[in-house]
């Protein structure tokens, strides 16, 4: 086994650790892994601007970036020395100190809810007792950071904007923390490490993650929409449509403060596609027992990267939903999901291993999902379109 | 005298108490809930700090998370968030600050002569979040579910009210 590479990242942090005075290492042993977390996530941000970009570009039959460095992987150096040297343009009407704290509102706590989450085997820069708790808690101030941001910047767009935005994460917040709750029940904690814990282990070629069961998967795709809908990317970026709203609550926003906000979006991305891996996908274990040799790290990064992938696919394929379309799935076809997908996790947990459960539970949650799409198309959602101008 | 958790307990109280006093002082109506929500986060921080982790994220997901948007929503839909011309004080603020005063004073005086302050500070009971949920599921179960029904009857209602606007049109 690979054990010192798999631990390099822990080891290093212990002699590092160890050259300070003794009264200062618990201090120390925070600010390095509180400087790793952000160096890592910076730099991951950097790549995803530019793998989507280019991800993007092939999708819509483009190049995308391809000229700064080779082949246009030093774009996001570029973007951000322009963003460092644009002149900061603040609304002369605008609420100056609100609009200044908007975009620091969004960008802590996205990073913070990064502190829970089991990066590799001994690798977590907090184990709390409630860590999914602390996940979500965190992440309930962005929705005020949105609509600080729209509202300071006393542009129409802006407010709109974030009408919308508060609309859908208060909305798809309901269903994403109760497809959450799916893992949560099976791994009887919520402790991120003691959910990662619970996954491990192989059944021949199979692992034994959460995924890989009927309620599991269906909680996987449930909370990748939901957290979707959180970071309001396409198909659930309403709030910043460009043909209607220009750009939503940061219209008012230039330079480096509309960078903080691109940050946080893409930090808000990898935390809820990290809290993913975690509670369904094995978090760092590894997807076949012969591939274990694989640092434990280098799978969960991996596991990250696929999904950003996804998230790109999604991106470059759906077009944007309508906002009654946004509301009604949320409430009336993902929250019924949810809810129907928590008593699949008790029948599950309470019929003992065998096929039937699988084939009982497998119908507990396909049933349901046909019969739901069918009554939601039946009830005059498929009409023809009405255009209604100037009301 | 001071030591580090009294030095933490002061700088989140005093944070705390910022966020409530510009709450209250603040022209802007939006600019008084966003110091509430400081407020309320700085409360929070506080749990946090008395090793309440379940209350204290509890309090965060829903105060700041859900009540300040509430509040702010509230705010947007009901009255202008321009300043109003009226003056900070009210004409009888003197007989608020006085049922303060009496109120605050009666607190102190309860808590103060009551036999827990008097007893030497217990260890702190380690509660986890799991011990508070097995408490939940098993003792303390029916008031749990009285609570669900009435959040039940309440969602339900919230929508009712909700639909019957459409109706008419």
């Amino acid at each position: 086994m690979a054990e010192p590479l798999d631990q390099i990242f822990v080891t290093l942090k212990r002699l590092l650790v160890q050259l300070a005075p003794v009264g200062w290492q618990p201090f120390l042993a925070a600010i390095i892994s509180v400087a790793a977390v952000i160096a890592t996530f910076a730099a991951l941000f950097a790549l995803a601007t530019v793998l989507e970009r280019k991800g993007l570009g092939r999708i819509q039959n483009r190049y995308g970036p391809n000229r700064v460095g080779p082949f246009g992987f030093l774009q996001p150096v570029a973007d951000g020395l322009k963003a460092l040297t644009k002149e900061d343009v603040v609304p002369r009407a605008a609420d100056q100190l609100v609009h200044f704290l908007a975009p620091l509102v969004l960008v802590v706590p996205v990073f913070l809810s990064l502190a829970v989450l089991p990066m590799g085997r001994n690798m977590v820069p907090v184990d709390l007792d409630g860590g999914v708790l602390f996940f979500f808690a965190v992440g309930a101030a962005t929705e005020l950071s949105v609509f600080m941001a729209g509202w300071s910047s006393r542009n129409k767009y802006s407010l709109l904007g974030a009408m919308r935005a508060i609309a859908q994460m208060i909305s798809y917040e309901v269903p994403l923390i109760l497809s959450a709750l799916a893992a949560i029940m099976m791994a009887g904690s919520l402790s991120t490490v003691k959910i990662v814990e619970a996954q491990a282990g192989y059944t021949g070629w199979l692992p034994h993650w959460y995924a890989l069961t009927p309620w599991g998967f269906a909680g996987l795709l449930l909370f990748l929409i939901g957290a979707t809908a959180e970071s309001n990317r396409s198909p659930f970026d309403l709030p910043e449509g460009e043909s209607e709203i220009i750009a939503g609550y940061y219209v008012e926003y230039s330079g480096f403060k509309f960078a903080l906000f691109f940050l946080g979006e893409y930090i808000g991305m990898f935390a809820a596609s990290g809290l993913a891996i975690t509670l369904f996908l094995g978090g760092w274990h590894a997807p076949l027992p012969f591939l274990e040799w694989f640092p434990s790290w280098g799978w969960f990064f991996a596991k990250l990267l696929g999904l950003l992938a996804l998230f790109i696919w999604v991106r470059g394929t759906l077009p944007r939903l309508r906002m009654d379309q946004l509301m009604n799935f949320a409430w009336k076809f993902m929250l019924p999901m949810t809810l129907i997908n928590i008593l699949v996790t008790g029948a599950w947990r309470f019929m003992g291993a065998g096929a039937a459960r699988w084939v009982v539970c497998s119908l507990l949650i396909l049933v349901p999902y046909v019969l739901l799409g069918r009554v939601l198309r039946a009830g005059g959602q498929v009409a023809p379109r009405v255009y209604r101008y100037g009301e | 005298m001071v030591n580090e958790p009294m030095a933490t307990l002061i700088v989140l109280a005093s944070l705390t108490l910022a966020g409530a006093l510009a709450a209250m002082w603040l022209r802007n109506l939006v600019h008084c809930a966003l110091a509430l929500a400081v407020s309320l986060a700085g409360l929070a921080a506080v749990y946090l700090q008395l090793d309440a982790q379940f209350v204290g994220f509890a309090q965060l997901l829903v105060y700041v998370g859900a009540v300040a948007i509430l509040i702010v929503f509230a705010i947007l839909l009901t009255r202008g968030s321009e300043p109003h011309p009226q003056p900070i004080l009210s004409s009888t603020w003197l007989v608020g600050a006085g049922v303060a005063v009496a109120v605050f004073a009666v607190f102190a005086w309860g808590i103060l002569s009551s036999k827990a302050v008097k007893q030497e500070a217990a260890p702190a009971p380690a509660t986890t979040v799991a011990q508070l949920g097995n408490q939940l599921m098993t003792h303390y179960i029916l008031p749990l579910e009285v609570l669900g029904l009435l959040l039940t009857s309440a969602l339900i209602g919230a929508v009712l009210i909700a639909m019957q606007e459409r109706r008419p049109r």
